[in-house]
């Protein structure tokens, strides 16, 4: 956390704090890592807090909570700048910016009723390619289809059908 | 190299590539009734889960005047498909069968996922709206054959560029020569795909949209695709636009150049009118005719090498 002004949120003993999100996009990312609260441990969001780097920006702290490599590749397909701090004993112990991924297996569905990687009873698993790290555009290895980042969204968060 | 290779996506093949299969097809077609020991051990599986009597006559008949044996299905209706076996289990068995599967599916991406489950060469003839390399390799050698050079030609590409797989194919083939320009001419619902397009132009082709049927008087190659009733919401947007979009005589007398040649996958229905077929501008029968000869060289480059 790079700014003093945290005080609003008291600090977790042990868990993991994503810091840098896009502004507005920690409810998006409690979603996709289907936190909803009921989980019993305890949640705090930040939302729009000022950022030297990104304007403004989001902060979620989950409490002995710790995101496997899948959720970190969910992450940063939803907010690209995120740091992960891992915390215990009120220390950090761990801390690292995700990385967008070149390849994706399995994570998303291909926008393209009829790829292969949707054909009922195949069972194939998709595999996407970055094609563009800017705009966050995926396109499947199977059918030559380009997700966009609202897409990719939408896919996540299960608003596709 | 040629030996082994999976023929799925034509992006995947080099000019130097294209340029030995073309050598070979002449190689083909000049000696296309003597060559009945070239593939006299080789037993080819044809696997089409949907139906294409053309494209599966013209496998079957490039691999019997190689001396080759044939074994498949048309259509999932026709096998075991229907009652349930998986696209992949079929693939499994085949693969143990025979020394190369010729595979068309209307789900696409199937063709690759073929490639991935099986060790023999797999040759995609279709796979629903993505790839049909062995269409675009015919007439890139047809045009070869045409105007011997693909080099610095205007190719215009007329209909429904948005679903047709021989369109994209065609166009991704082209990134491997230097034509001119591709003159993209549909009505604005069936554009090219985004996908297709970027692809192209990153591969440096120079691609120009235009919606009316004059602007083929720049091609030297007028690449017609038929436009399907399915892809409109009702018929009389359909009826509009298929009128528009039909090649016949007078249209070529009036707009095209003297030495233009006129190209379609086939069958045709009215998209190409018949009053072509005894023009110099035909070459839709000289292109099916050549599907022979490039099938035949790429069956041989595929299972016994340069
Ligand atoms: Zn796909």
């Amino acid at each position: 956390m790079d700014n003093g002004k945290e005080l609003l949120v008291s600090k977790i003993a042990n868990g993991t704090v994503i810091d840098h999100i896009n502004a507005s996009r920690s409810l998006i990312v409690l979603k996709i890592l289907n936190i909803r609260g009921t989980e019993g441990f305890r949640i705090a969001i930040v939302m729009n807090a000022p950022s030297t780097r990104m304007g403004k920006k989001d902060i979620v702290k989950l409490e002995n909570y710790y995101p496997k490599d899948e959720d970190v590749q969910k992450i940063s397909l939803i907010a690209q700048d995120a740091t992960i701090n891992i915390i215990k004993d009120y220390k950090v112990i761990k801390k690292y910016k995700v990385e967008i991924p070149k390849k994706i297996k399995g994570l998303l569905r291909c926008n393209n009723p009829t790829c292969i990687t949707r054909k009922p009873d195949e069972q194939v698993t998709s595999t996407f390619t970055l094609i563009n790290r800017e705009k966050i555009m995926y396109q499947c290895d199977y059918c030559g289809s380009i997700l966009t980042e609202n897409d990719i969204i939408k896919d996540l968060t299960g608003e596709m059908k | 190299m040629w030996k082994g290779r999976d023929v799925i996506n034509i992006l995947d093949f080099s000019r130097n590539d294209l340029e030995v299969l073309f050598e070979k097809a002449d190689y083909m077609r000049k000696n296309q009734y003597r060559l009945k020991n070239e593939l006299s051990d080789i037993i080819i599986g044809l696997a089409f889960f949907e139906p294409s009597t053309r494209t599966r006559m013209s496998f079957e008949t490039a691999a019997k005047r190689l001396g080759a044996e044939t074994v498949g299905f048309v259509s999932e209706e026709a096998t075991s498909i229907a009652k349930g076996e998986s696209f992949s289990d079929t693939i499994r068995m085949l693969d143990s069968y025979v020394d190369l599967i010729v595979v068309r599916h209307k789900y696409e991406g199937a063709a690759l996922l073929a490639s991935n489950i099986a060790e023999k060469p797999i040759i995609n003839a279709g796979d629903g709206k993505s790839h049909h390399p062995t269409q675009a390799m015919l007439d890139l050698y047809t045009t070869k054959t045409l105007f011997n050079t693909i080099d610095g030609l205007t190719f215009a590409f007329i209909g429904d560029l948005k679903y047709s797989r021989t369109v994209s194919s065609l166009i991704f083939g082209l990134t491997a020569f230097n034509p001119k320009e591709i003159i993209l001419i549909s009505p604005s619902s069936l554009r090219l795909r985004e996908e297709i397009r970027l692809v192209a132009e990153e591969r440096g082709l120079r691609l120009r949209e235009e919606e009316n049927i004059e602007a083929i008087s720049d091609a030297d190659v007028i690449y017609v695709t038929r436009i399907q009733k399915e892809r409109f919401p009702d018929l009389q947007e359909y009826e509009r636009v298929r009128g528009s979009y039909r090649i016949n005589k007078e249209l070529l007398d009036k707009y095209a150049k003297d030495d233009a040649k006129v190209l379609h996958a086939l069958p045709r229905i009215d998209e190409l009118s018949r009053d072509i077929d005894d023009t110099k501008f035909q070459a839709y029968f000289t292109q099916a005719r050549l599907g022979i000869p490039i099938r035949m060289a790429l069956l041989s480059l595929v299972l016994k090498g340069e």
